[in-house]
C-alpha cells in the first residue's frame, strides 16, 4: 500500500502540487486521472522518487521514502516497476536483454535462470518469440508489452504506469489495460496508473483519484464516478461524445 | 550567473560519476562497448587525417626553407615537433570533439528525451555512473589513438618529403631524431589524458542535462562541440604555460 500525505511540489514560482493526500491499495489498479496540466505526471514522478518535493510524505508499506538512507531507497526502488508513456526501452539492447536488465542489475542469478524468467514473463505478456528483436522493430503495442514485462520481471511490489495505452488503437489499449489488471491481481502488487482515458477507467479502474490544478478533486470507485454530483468530474467523464450519448440513452 | 550554475552542475556530475558504482559484470560490457564505439571507431578517421596533415606540414615547412645554409634535416625536425607537440594531441582532440563528442551528447540526449535515463533512475541505478563512467574509462585509452596519430603524422611527412623530392629519406630520419627531448613526449601525453577527460565529460554533461525534444538533441550536440573545443584550447594554453615555459 502507498500512502501520500499533503504532497506539495513547485518548479520555481509554479506551484504544481498543492497538498495532495491519497492512498493506493495493494492488489488493486489505482488510477490517477485528470485533464492535461492537472499535475498527474509530476505526482507520479514524486511517487517514483524522480522528483523531490517540498512538503508532505510518501510511505510504501509504512516506510517513509524521504526518511530512508540512500541504500534503503535503492533497495525500495528495486521493488518498483515502471511502464513509461513512450515505453523507454533501451534501444541498444534486444527485447530479451531489455527484459533481463533488472535481473542483471539486482540479482545474482545465473544466465540460464535469468533466461528462464525472461521466457516466462515474455510468455505472460504474449510475446513468446520476440526475444531477438530490437525495440525499433516492434510495434507500439509490442513495445508496451515489453515495457510491462521489464517492469514485472523482478517481481516488484509496486507497479507504476504513465499513460500505458496512449498512442495505441482501442483494441490494443484494452489488451494492455487488461494485462495490467491481471498482473496486478495475480502478483498482488500495488499498481498506480496515470491516465486521462475514460475507457481505462471503465475497464480497470478499481480506485480512482481525480486531480485538478494540483489538488485532489475527487476520489472513489469506477462505479461512483458515473454517479457523482461533482460537476467538474462529471464534465471530465462526459466530455466524450460517446459517453454523453450513452448517458442520454440511459436517461431515456 | 547561469554559467556558474552550469560549471557547478558539471563538477557535481563528475563527482557523481564515481559514486554508487554499477555492478562490475554490467560495467565491464559497457566499457568494452564504449572502447569499440569511441576508440576503435575513431582509428580510421584519425589515421587518414594524421597521415595527410603530416604530409602537408612537411611540404609547407620544406617550401618555406629557402636559405641554403639551413640543413635539409630541419624538415623532419620541424614536422616531428609540430606533430608531437600540437597536431596529434590538440588538433586531433578538436576533431574528436566533433566526432566522439557529438556521438556522446546525442546518444545520452536521446536517452534523456525518450525517458531511458528516467527508467534507469527508477530502477535505483546511478544513471551518471552507468552512462558516463564507461566513456571516461574507454577514453583513458585515448593516448593509444594519439600515439598512432603521432606515428602516422611523421610517416605521412616522410612519404610527402620523399615523393615531393624536398629532401632525402635519410635527411628526414636524421631530422626526426635530432634533439629529441623526452619530456616533450611526456607533456604531449599529459595533455592527451586531460583532453580525454574533457572529451568524456563535457559532451556527457550536455547530453545528460539537456531538456526538450529531438531538435534540442541536435542543438545540444552543437553546443557540446563548441564548449569541448573551447575547454581543450584553454587547457592547452594553460598546460603549455605550466609544463613547458
Amino acid at each position: 500500500m502507498i500512502e501520500v500525505k499533503d504532497l506539495e511540489k513547485s518548479f520555481g514560482d509554479a506551484h504544481i502540487l498543492k497538498g495532495i493526500s491519497a492512498t493506493f491499495e495493494k492488489g488493486k489498479t489505482n488510477l490517477i486521472i485528470g485533464t492535461s496540466g492537472s499535475g498527474k505526471t509530476v505526482f507520479l514522478k514524486c511517487l517514483l522518487g524522480l522528483f523531490d518535493y517540498e512538503k508532505g510524505s510518501i510511505s510504501y508499506d509504512g516506510k517513509i521514502f524521504s526518511e530512508l538512507s540512500e541504500d534503503k531507497k535503492r533497495d525500495l526502488r528495486a521493488d518498483m516497476g515502471m511502464v513509461f508513456q513512450g515505453s523507454a526501452l533501451f534501444d541498444s539492447m534486444t527485447i530479451a536483454e531489455n527484459v533481463m536488465f533488472p535481473l542483471r542489475m539486482f540479482t545474482k542469478q545465473s544466465k540460464s535462470e535469468m533466461m528462464d524468467r525472461v521466457d516466462f514473463v515474455l510468455n505472460r505478456v504474449n510475446l513468446p518469440d520476440a526475444h531477438k528483436k530490437m525495440p525499433s522493430e516492434a510495434s507500439g503495442g509490442m513495445q508496451k508489452r515489453v515495457a510491462i514485462a521489464r517492469a514485472i520481471v523482478n517481481k516488484p511490489k509496486y507497479l507504476f504506469c504513465d499513460e500505458p495505452n496512449s498512442g495505441l488503437d482501442p483494441k490494443t489499449a484494452i489488451v494492455i489495460d487488461n494485462l495490467i489488471k491481471e498482473i496486478t491481481e495475480e502478483y498482488e502488487i500495488t499498481t498506480v496508473i496515470n491516465s486521462h482515458d475514460m475507457n481505462s477507467v471503465m475497464e480497470i479502474g478499481e480506485k480512482i483519484v481525480f486531480l485538478r490544478y494540483g489538488l485532489k478533486e475527487w476520489e472513489g470507485s469506477k462505479h461512483n464516478i458515473f454517479k457523482t454530483d461533482n460537476e467538474i468530474v462529471t464534465d471530465f467523464v462526459y466530455s466524450s461524445n460517446l459517453f454523453r450519448k450513452v448517458r442520454e440513452s440511459l436517461n431515456k | 550567473m547561469q554559467y556558474l550554475h552550469n560549471i557547478g552542475t558539471y563538477f557535481l556530475m563528475v563527482l557523481e560519476m564515481f559514486r554508487k558504482p554499477t555492478k562490475w559484470s554490467v560495467m565491464k560490457q559497457l566499457i568494452l562497448k564504449d572502447i569499440d564505439d569511441l576508440i576503435i571507431g575513431s582509428l580510421g578517421i584519425v589515421a587518414f587525417i594524421s597521415f595527410f596533415v603530416g604530409g602537408v606540414i612537411t611540404i609547407q615547412t620544406a617550401l618555406n626553407i629557402n636559405n641554403p645554409l639551413i640543413p635539409k634535416y630541419l624538415v623532419g625536425f620541424a614536422t616531428r615537433q609540430s606533430v608531437i607537440l600540437e597536431f596529434a594531441p590538440t588538433f586531433i582532440s578538436i576533431i574528436m570533439a566533433g566526432k566522439v563528442g557529438s556521438f556522446i551528447t546525442s546518444s545520452i540526449g536521446t536517452m534523456r528525451v525518450t525517458e531511458q535515463i528516467d527508467a534507469l533512475e527508477v530502477m535505483g541505478i546511478n544513471s551518471i555512473n552507468y552512462l558516463v563512467f564507461p566513456k571516461f574509462i574507454a577514453l583513458m585509452l585515448y593516448p593509444f589513438v594519439i600515439s598512432i596519430a603521432m606515428f602516422l603524422g611523421i610517416f605521412g611527412g616522410l612519404t610527402a618529403c620523399v615523393l615531393g623530392g624536398y629532401s632525402s629519406a635519410d635527411d628526414y630520419i636524421i631530422g626526426i631524431q635530432t634533439e629529441l627531448i623526452p619530456f616533450q613526449i611526456v607533456y604531449a601525453f599529459i595533455k592527451t589524458l586531460l583532453f580525454a577527460f574533457v572529451l568524456a565529460t563535457i559532451p556527457s554533461y550536455h547530453g545528460y542535462f539537456m531538456k526538450g525534444g529531438a531538435l534540442e538533441v541536435g542543438k545540444a550536440s552543437t553546443t557540446s562541440f563548441v564548449w569541448t573545443s573551447v575547454a581543450i584550447i584553454l587547457l592547452n594554453y594553460v598546460l603549455t604555460q605550466m609544463l613547458l615555459s
